[in-house]
C-alpha cells in the first residue's frame, strides 16, 4: 500500500517537473523525502541520472544497482544510525539540465550528500556547482572529468584509470602486440562525438607507442546509417588491426557491416559502447564471435571479486521488473561499489563531513563488489583495469550464454586473463 | 586508395540507401509536400512502426517485414483521427500553419514518453534470415540488409505514384493538393479528401518503420536523427512530387556514400546539404517541384 502511494507521488511529481520544464522536457522522478519508521531524520544522497536519452539504459541500470545498495545499507540499519534516501531526477543525459537539478538538490530538498550521474558531460556539468559547495562527488562513468579542475572530493568509478585518453585504448593495443608476427599498420574509426574523439586522440598515441603505422583514419557522423561503405573504404587501406571507438547503434552497425563485408584483417574491435549491453549482446549473437572490445566485468576465474557473484544474482532477479540491463556487467556494480565506498568513508570518518570523508577515500584501499579500489590524486583510480575481451563460441542469440564463463574471454590485462587471443579475425565466427 | 570497384560498391549502396530514404521521406512529401502539414512527427510515427516490426518480431516470431500488413492499416487509422482533431482543432480556425507545428511537435514528445515508458531506453534490434547474408555479384556486394528494404521502398512508392496518377481518390488529394479552393467550388468534400491522404502518409511510416529496423537498432529517441534528412529530401524532391522525393532520396543515398568512400564519413552530411543548396540555389522550386 506504502509502496503504491510513492509510486503515486513519484508519478505526481513527474507530471508536475515535466510541465514545468515545458515542451522539451522528459519526465523529472524524484523520489519525495520520507522521514523514517524510526524517527530518525534520513541521510539524503541527491543526484541526476539518466532515465532516457542516449545514456538512459545505462542510468536505468545504474540506479537499480544504487537502490540495492539503500536497501542494503538500511537493512542494515543505516549510516550513522539513520535510515539513507535517495533523492534523483532524470537528466535525461542532458548536461543542461544538470545546474538546475543539482541546484534543487542542494538549495531544495537540502541533501546531506550529493552523486555524479551517468556519463561524461553530465559529471562534467555537475562538478562546478559541487565544488562551488565544497561537497564530496562520486560519480560513475565518466573520463576526465577532474583533469583541469584537480578537486580534491571528486572521486570516478570507472576502471580506466587516471590516463583515461589512452588507457580505454591501452588494452586493444597490447593484444595487437602479442600476435605473431607482430603487426604493423591500425586502421582507425569512430563517431564525431566527445568520447569517440577523445578515445581516438588516445589511440593513436598508443598505435606510436606501439610503432603501428595508422593507414586509415576516419571519422563518422553520429547519425550515420550506412555503414558498409566505411568499412569497405577500411578493408582497402589493408590494415593488420581494425580499431573502433562507437556508441551503441554504430557499433551494431559496423559490427553487421564487418560480418557482411566479410572484413579480412588479424583483429577487429575497440572500444565499442553498447556491446556491453545485453540486448546488443542478444540480438547481434555469433557476429561478435573473434571481437575485441572493453568491457567492466565479465564472469572469470580472475574476476570473482568478493561479493559480486551475490550482487548480480540479486540485480538480475530485480532487473526484468525495473526494465534494466538483463546481465547488469557493465555498469551496475561500480555504481553499487561507490555506494559502498561512500558508506565505509562514512562510517569510518563517523559523519558527513565531505572533507574528512574525501581524506579517508584518498588514504584508503576499499573493497568493494568490483575489488579493491585505489584512488589517484585526482579521483580516478590508481590503477586502471579496464578488460578487453574477446566474444569466443556464441552459439545463436540466447542471452543466458553470456553468464557462462568462457564465451567472453578476457584478454587483457594479463594478470586477469583467462583465456587466448584468436586471431586472424573472422567475421564468420 | 580508391579503386574502381569501391567507387562502384558506394554508388551502388547509395542507391540501396537512398531508395530507403524515400520510403523514410514519402509520408512528408505527402503531408507537408501535397497537404501542407507540416507533420514534424512524422519520423517518430517511422520510429512507432519500427516498434510494432519489433513485437511482431520478438513476440510473435513472425518477420519484422510482416508488420507491414499489420500495422499499415492501424497507421492509416491513427492518421485519419489525428487528423481529424488537428483540423477541427487548428485548420477550421485558421491557425493551421503556427499552432499546428507546434501540435505535431507535441504529438511528437507523447510518442517518444510513450514508447520509452512501453520499451524502455535500450536498442532494439529484430532478427530475420536476411540480417547477416549478402548477394554478391563480380565487382558487388550487396547486404540483403539493404537490398530488401530498397526493394520494399521501391514497391512502396511506385504503389503510391499509381495511386496518386491512377486512382480517383489518388486524383482527388492531388486536386486538393493542386488548388483546394477550386475543388470545394465543386462541391468536393476536401476535408475528407485531406484526411485519407493524411492518413496514406502516416501509413507509410508503418512500413518505412519496418524497414529501419531492420536496417538498423531503434530507440525511442531515433527519430530526431531523421527530421532534418526527410525535410531536407521532401524539399530537395520538389515538395509533393513522389518520383522527385525518389529522384532526391537517390541523390542524398550516392552523395552521402560516394563522400564517406572519397572523403570520409564525417564530412557526408555537409556535402549532403551543399548538394541540396547548390540544387535549390539552381532550381528553386527543387527537381520536380512546379
Amino acid at each position: 500500500m506504502r509502496r503504491h502511494q510513492m509510486k503515486q507521488l513519484r508519478l505526481t511529481r513527474r507530471h508536475f517537473n515535466r510541465a514545468l520544464v515545458g515542451a522539451g522536457a522528459l519526465a523529472a522522478s524524484g523520489s519525495l523525502p520520507l522521514v523514517s519508521a524510526s524517527g530518525a531524520e534520513p541521510i539524503k544522497i541527491g543526484f541526476g541520472m539518466a532515465q532516457s536519452g542516449p545514456l538512459g539504459g545505462n542510468g536505468k541500470a545504474a540506479l537499480l544497482a544504487m537502490e540495492m545498495w539503500r536497501d542494503d545499507v538500511n537493512k542494515r540499519g543505516g549510516m550513522l544510525g539513520r535510515p539513507v534516501q535517495l533523492v534523483y531526477y532524470d537528466d535525461q543525459t542532458n548536461p543542461a539540465l544538470i545546474p538546475g537539478i543539482y541546484s534543487k538538490l542542494f538549495d531544495v530538498d537540502k541533501v546531506d550528500l550529493v552523486l555524479g550521474g551517468y556519463g561524461t558531460a553530465v559529471q562534467a556539468a555537475a562538478l562546478p556547482i559541487v565544488m562551488q559547495r565544497k561537497q564530496l562527488l562520486i560519480g560513475t562513468g565518466a573520463v576526465a572529468v577532474n583533469e583541469k579542475y584537480k578537486y580534491d572530493k571528486y572521486f570516478q568509478m570507472l576502471p580506466n584509470g587516471s590516463t583515461a585518453r589512452t588507457s580505454t585504448s591501452e588494452g586493444f593495443f597490447q593484444a595487437a602486440m602479442t600476435m605473431e608476427p607482430k603487426p604493423k599498420s591500425v586502421a582507425i574509426l569512430g563517431a564525431v562525438t566527445e568520447f569517440s574523439r577523445n578515445v581516438i586522440l588516445g589511440a593513436r598515441e598508443n598505435a606510436e607507442k606501439y610503432g603501428l603505422k595508422i593507414v586509415f583514419d576516419q571519422g563518422y557522423p553520429p547519425n550515420q546509417v550506412e555503414f558498409g561503405s566505411i568499412i569497405r573504404s577500411t578493408q582497402a587501406a589493408n590494415p593488420d588491426v581494425v580499431f573502433v571507438a562507437s556508441y551503441p547503434p554504430d557499433s551494431a552497425g559496423v559490427i553487421r557491416a564487418a560480418y557482411e563485408q566479410k572484413l579480412q584483417t588479424r583483429m577487429f574491435g575497440g572500444a565499442m559502447i553498447g556491446l556491453q549491453y545485453s540486448e546488443l549482446k542478444q540480438q547481434l549473437g555469433p557476429m561478435l564471435n573473434n571481437v575485441l572490445c572493453y568491457e567492466f566485468y565479465v564472469p572469470a576465474p580472475t574476476t570473482n571479486f568478493p561479493g559480486i557473484k551475490d550482487f548480480l544474482e540479486i540485480y538480475q532477479q530485480r532487473a526484468k521488473d525495473a526494465g534494466a540491463d538483463l546481465l547488469g556487467f557493465y555498469l551496475p556494480p561500480y555504481a553499487y561499489a561507490g555506494m559502498q565506498i561512500l558508506e565505509k568513508a562514512v562510517a569510518a570518518t563517523k559523519g558527513l563531513d565531505p572533507t574528512a570523508l574525501a581524506s579517508y577515500i584518498h588514504a584508503n584501499a576499499i573493497d568493494t563488489v568490483v575489488g579493491k579500489v585505489t584512488f589517484a590524486p585526482n579521483g580516478d583510480w590508481a590503477k586502471p583495469r579496464l578488460l578487453y575481451v574477446q566474444y569466443q563460441g556464441i552459439v545463436g542469440n540466447n542471452l543466458e550464454q553470456f553468464k557462462k564463463i568462457g564465451t567472453q574471454v578476457i584478454i587483457e590485462p594479463q594478470e586477469f586473463a583467462d583465456g587466448k587471443l584468436r586471431y586472424p579475425f573472422s567475421a564468420s565466427g | 586508395m580508391v579503386t574502381f570497384n569501391l567507387l562502384f560498391n558506394a554508388v551502388v549502396t547509395g542507391v540501396l540507401l537512398g531508395g530507403f530514404y524515400a520510403a523514410v521521406t514519402v509520408g512528408i512529401t505527402i503531408a507537408f509536400g501535397m497537404l501542407d502539414i507540416v507533420n514534424i512527427a512524422h519520423p517518430v510515427f517511422i520510429i512507432m512502426g519500427s516498434f510494432v516490426a519489433y513485437i511482431v518480431n520478438r513476440k510473435l516470431g513472425l518477420d519484422p517485414l510482416l508488420s507491414v500488413i499489420l500495422g499499415a492499416p492501424l497507421f492509416f487509422l491513427v492518421g485519419v483521427a489525428i487528423f481529424q482533431f488537428y483540423h477541427a482543432a487548428f485548420e477550421k480556425s485558421g491557425k493551421g500553419s503556427l499552432r499546428g507545428l507546434a501540435f505535431f511537435f507535441g504529438i511528437l514528445f507523447v510518442i517518444e514518453v510513450t514508447l520509452l515508458l512501453a520499451f524502455g531506453v535500450d536498442y532494439r534490434l529484430v532478427q530475420t534470415s536476411y540480417i547477416g547474408p549478402n548477394i554478391g555479384f563480380e565487382h558487388i556486394d550487396l547486404p540483403l540488409r539493404m537490398v530488401i528494404p530498397f526493394v520494399g521502398s521501391m514497391a512502396l512508392v511506385t504503389g503510391l505514384h499509381l495511386f496518386f496518377s491512377r486512382t480517383f481518390i489518388g486524383r482527388a488529394i492531388m486536386a486538393v493538393a493542386q488548388d483546394e479552393f477550386a475543388l470545394s467550388l465543386m462541391a468536393v468534400d476536401t476535408v475528407t479528401v485531406r484526411q485519407l491522404a493524411f492518413g496514406v502518409a502516416i501509413a507509410t511510416a508503418a512500413i518505412a518503420g519496418g524497414f529501419l529496423i531492420v536496417i538498423q537498432p531503434v530507440d525511442p529517441s531515433l527519430g530526431r536523427e531523421y527530421i532534418g534528412r526527410v525535410f531536407a529530401i521532401c524539399v530537395l524532391g520538389g515538395l509533393g512530387s513522389i518520383p522527385g522525393t525518389v529522384i532526391a532520396a537517390l541523390i542524398l543515398g550516392i552523395v552521402e556514400t560516394i563522400t564517406s568512400t572519397l572523403f570520409g564519413a564525417s564530412w557526408a552530411p555537409a556535402v549532403s546539404f551543399a548538394a541540396l543548396l547548390l540544387t535549390l540555389a539552381i532550381r528553386p522550386s527543387g527537381i520536380m517541384g512546379r
